[in-house]
């Protein structure tokens, strides 16, 4: 075991110093991307590193958001529907402000373009990690509260020992669905044009993505191959250790008797270097921080009455929120002017793609749910199929959509309306798997009790749907079909707009609208293309979503 | 204020730990007037002294408790530490949940470290600390386990431990028992009580908070009940039966029936005392009926029992049988007593004639015979019947009421009686409720 662990930590320095020697390269502005298969790996090794990277930045920003919303009530008032908005928001369209922004931080090496498109990564993962967070935060016992400070627990101290670990399981889950997410748009965060400058980064978003421009049908099956083999093994490598790891958080007072499994977790947690390491080295650490953080909190305590806040402390707020709010102004001033720039014919055209998108969406969604909820409920109601298909379904699910797009164009291409077609088939892939986790859940979670009743007074098929079946997945549908909404929305901005075969492709709606304008640098229609799907969303989720939730969770709760 | 058996500690030990002085809780109401949660109260906490806190469920004992350990804020008065006001400081005390308020990730040992952590104590001094009184409380072997893995006695024995370990002056309780099964909690206040008397933990004083009469009479020299809307001290008993006390000898059944007297004496009766208002301006409020939190359905129950007793019977005598504590049973007499089926004299229930035909009718009768007793008694519910007859519709929604009852009580405690109020007025067939569409529809004869 001990070797095993020795050797990974060997490749791990060896990775830290061909990073370093790419990142801080001088640039290389349209440097090309090879084809060959042989440097598949390096190229997969560079797209983890950037996805790493960008998931350790957005738990930091997260986890910062998440408290401090969760900290202030004046907070709170403003950062939770801010995040609203800001996680409606595609992340194609804050690519052309990081990219220039980061260009112009560090002209002269690679390490922008890098930086920038691991921002973007992190535009489109830490919002709803930093929901569960506050979400977790907000809902801690009072009893738990309560007894952290009656026994005086430093901040630092309710932080680590009750606040963290109380969030845990939430931010585990949402840090894969995230992560998922980072690797369906990873194709267009490791190349991208903005108007006539060209950024590609090598990885194998880039590799996929060239291969499908020049229609290299050879390049794209490896290519999605290896990506397919990748996150495979992240699965069984991070993602199965870490939950069963998580189970330790899980605030329950009896165990439960299903615990999660993983083969490498129990290697690792037998494996005496890792038990040494952590002995010697990072249980001293946190404690020598915990008892530096604790002693001055308690001197701090102290001396309590005597503390006031300072005055100064007061300035720098009002002036922090006076910059801020001029800041706001100005960003509001140039973007009506932006806005006003525009043509009427365009924004006919805005509607117009608006509603096409609108119908396109919702079409997928009505499609997965017509075949996933038949497929789940009989998945669902047999238990040794549902631990079968549970597992072949999270690996199918989490195999990005985007990268098998380039495969269905090949096939779909030489029809009339392909694209149409492909189009709804991403999006159906890439939100389909939602609803149909869900569904199977919903429907291992009806009771027995009501299935007998069903069966005691010989409900027909119908009226078992009606009075059982239904009723009793409906919160699980909801929340699916939530999720599933969301990314789909997103999901239009790849499926309408593609390079392929040397030529662009696309058909009318918003997603094309948007990933055009950014193509060509047109900022203004993008800013209104921006504005007019985050409200679309924002507003769905207002005025469908969250009544369909309540009533799921007032009407259709199965409460014992 | 009633007292029924007061002695003050004084002249034994002259100086308080902990001193609440007209220490009170209200809300402000937008009008300009308060709610008063918690009556202004006088409260001394005195070492050597084990206290318990006795009252109803929502009289406002945690409440009052969670003010004198600083965990909640007073809106006046103050409470003293050793003389010295404290103003956002904690004071040395420690608290057992009712929830045990373990945490569930950490294991037995670094739970109970992790107070001693917080003062900054090096590890090496708080591991010795915290398997000192793990060993004290029976836990020996059980270092390393998690909470989950634990019986309930056993992660409150946890929970004694955390308290313990800080060397608290004063042991604050929570209901530390009613989670538990009886054989359990009984167990453990013995064992809690010999480390007590054996002086074996460094605490000078425990207060416990309880809503069971033979737990108070079993630990406590001193008993303080509480009373309702708003809360204030309504008795304070000392009792000096030497330990170990037998639950059974005269002594403690004359103590338990005492208190039961006390609790149900209508002379003491507080429901009908309207929260007091204060501030310029505050119109006079009309007299509010406190409704206690039952199901109409538990009364007739009550009610047959009496009946096959011959009408008159002991309500701890009852409460034993039945084994219902203070918490469950209360309430239930409270409702009979609110609706005249039943009145208390002594200690003891004796039913009315309106009591004795409703617990012998059947299902419609009992219906018409509460709707006649609600209307009649329950000024709150012949308010709603009134206003809905008032509309042409006869339908109002519950928000209208919900705004009537904030006049009154906090908004937890106005959603609670509103919820009680429905709850009665759907068995009485006064009015219909849709809890869809929150609007309640009068019922047509």
């Amino acid at each position: 075991m001990d070797i095993v662990v020795f050797l990974f930590v060997f490749a791990a320095i060896f990775g830290l110093y061909a990073v370093g020697r790419a990142w801080l390269g001088p640039g290389r502005p349209g440097a090309q991307i090879s084809q060959d298969p042989r440097d598949l790996p390096l190229y997969a090794f560079y797209s983890l590193v950037r996805m790493a990277v960008a998931y350790a930045l957005s738990l930091v920003l997260a986890v910062a958001y998440g408290y401090f919303a969760a900290s202030s009530r004046r907070a709170e008032m403003i950062l939770i529907p801010l995040l609203d908005i800001l996680q409606s928001i595609p992340i194609l369209s804050f690519l052309p402000a990081i990219m220039l922004a980061m260009v112009a931080l560090f002209p002269h090496s690679q390490f922008g373009i890098e930086l920038g498109s691991i921002l973007l990564i992190v535009t489109g993962q830490t919002w709803n990690i930093a929901f569960s967070f506050y979400s977790s935060l907000k809902t801690i016992p009072r009893d738990l509260r309560e007894a952290a400070i009656i026994y005086r627990f430093s901040r630092w101290q309710r932080f680590a020992e009750l606040d963290l670990p109380f969030s845990t399981i939430g931010l585990v889950w949402n840090s894969m669905v995230s992560v998922a997410g980072g690797w369906f748009s990873l194709m267009a965060c490791e190349m991208f044009v903005l108007g006539n400058r060209d950024f590609r980064l090598p990885g194998l978003g880039s590799f996929l993505q060239t291969a499908a421009s020049n229609g290299n049908t050879r390049a794209i099956l490896w290519g999605v191959g290896g990506m397919i083999a990748l996150i495979v093994l992240l699965d069984q490598l991070i993602w199965r250790p870490v939950i069963v790891w998580a189970d330790k958080f899980k605030f329950e007072q009896v165990e439960s008797s299903a615990a999660a499994h993983s083969t490498l977790f129990h290697v690792l947690g037998r494996a005496s270097v890792v038990h040494r390491l952590y002995r010697r080295l990072i249980r001293p650490f946190f404690n020598w921080l915990a008892i530096t953080l604790t002693q001055r909190a308690f001197r701090a305590a102290e001396t309590f009455g005597a503390r006031k806040p300072g005055r100064a402390r007061t300035w720098i707020g009002f002036l922090l929120l006076a910059a801020i709010l001029v800041g706001l102004g100005f960003a509001v001033f140039h973007a009506a002017r932006e806005l006003s720039d525009l043509h009427h014919k365009d924004y006919i055209e805005l509607v117009r793609s608006a509603a096409l998108t609108f119908l396109r969406v919702n079409s997928a969604l009505l499609l997965s749910a017509l075949w996933t909820v038949p497929a789940g409920v009989a998945i669902g109601f047999n238990p040794r199929l549902a631990r079968f298909a549970q597992s072949v379904v999270q690996t199918a699910a989490s195999v990005p959509a985007t990268a098998l797009f380039p495969i269905i164009l090949l096939f779909l291409l030489r029809l009339r309306g392909g694209l149409e077609i492909a189009a709804m088939l991403l999006m159906l892939l890439g939100t389909q798997w939602y609803i149909l986790f869900n569904v199977i859940a919903g429907a291992t979670a009806i009771p027995t009790d009501l299935k007998e009743a069903a069966q005691v007074f010989r409900f027909g098929s119908w009226d078992r749907w009606r009075y059982l079946i239904l009723p009793g997945i409906f919160p699980y549908l909801v929340t699916g079909m939530v999720t599933a909404s969301g990314g789909a929305w997103n999901a239009s901005i790849f499926a309408e707009y593609f390079h392929f075969q040397g030529r662009i492709v696309s058909t009318a709606g918003l997603g094309s609208t948007i990933s055009g304008a950014s193509d060509t640098g047109r900022f203004d229609l993008l800013l209104a293309a921006t504005l007019i799907m985050a409200t679309i969303v924002v507003l769905i989720n207002r005025f469908l979503w969250r009544r369909l939730y309540r009533l799921a969770s007032s009407r259709f709760k199965l409460e014992t | 204020m009633s007292t029924a058996n007061t002695n003050t500690a004084l002249d034994a030990t002259p100086e308080p730990i902990i001193e609440a002085r007209q220490l009170e809780k209200h809300y402000p109401q937008a009008d300009g007037s308060r709610i008063q949660v918690i009556a202004p109260i006088n409260l001394a906490i005195y070492p050597g002294q084990i206290i318990a806190l006795l009252g109803a469920s929502g009289c406002g004992k945690s409440t009052l408790m969670r003010m004198l350990t600083g965990l909640s804020p007073a809106t006046g008065g103050s409470v003293y530490w050793h003389g010295q006001p404290v103003n956002g400081k904690f004071p040395n005390v420690s608290i057992v949940f009712q929830s045990f308020a373990l945490f569930p990730w950490l294991t037995v040992i670094e739970n109970v470290e992790a107070p001693l952590e917080a003062r900054g104590i090096p590890p090496i001094e708080r591991h010795k600390r915290a398997l000192r009184i793990l060993d004290a409380v029976g836990l020996d072997g059980f270092e390393s386990a998690y909470p989950k893995e634990l019986s309930g006695g056993m992660k409150q024995r946890v929970g004694v431990a955390r308290a313990l370990v800080v060397e608290p002056e004063v042991l604050f309780m929570d209901e530390p028992f009613s989670a538990l099964d009886v054989l359990t909690a009984e167990t453990l206040r013995g064992e809690l009580l010999e480390l007590w008397l054996d002086h074996k933990i460094p605490t000078r004083a425990m207060f416990i908070v309880t809503h069971n009469i033979e737990e108070a009479v079993v630990l406590a020299d001193r008993i303080i009940v509480l009373g309702r809307n708003p809360a204030h001290i309504h008795a304070d008993f000392t009792v000096s039966i030497p330990h170990p006390r037998d639950r059974k000898s005269a002594e403690c059944i004359e103590l338990v029936d005492s208190i039961y007297r006390v609790l149900t004496h209508p002379a003491h009766k507080d429901e009908t005392v309207p929260p007091r208002t204060y501030g310029p301006g505050a119109p006079p409020k009309s007299k509010v009926v406190m409704l206690p939190h039952t199901r109409p359905g538990g009364l007739a129950g009550l009610l047959e029992i009496l009946v096959d007793r011959g009408g008159r019977v002991d309500l701890h005598r009852l409460s034993e049988e039945l084994s219902l504590d203070l918490e469950s049973l209360l309430p239930t007499i409270d409702t009979a007593v609110l609706l005249r089926f039943l009145r208390t004299e002594e200690g003891d229930a004796i039913i009315t004639p309106d009591g004795y035909a409703f617990a012998q009718a059947d299902i419609q009768t009992r219906k018409a015979i509460f709707r006649k007793a609600a209307l009649a008694n329950v000024p709150l519910l012949r308010q709603m019947e009134q206003a809905l007859r008032a509309k042409s519709n006869r339908t109002l929604s519950e928000e209208f009421f919900r705004d009537l009852l904030d006049e009154h009580f906090s908004a937890e405690e106005s959603r609670r009686q509103l919820d009680t109020a429905i709850q009665w007025g759907r068995y009485a067939e006064i009015f219909d409720y849709d809890s869809q569409s929150g609007k309640l529809t009068l019922t047509e004869a």
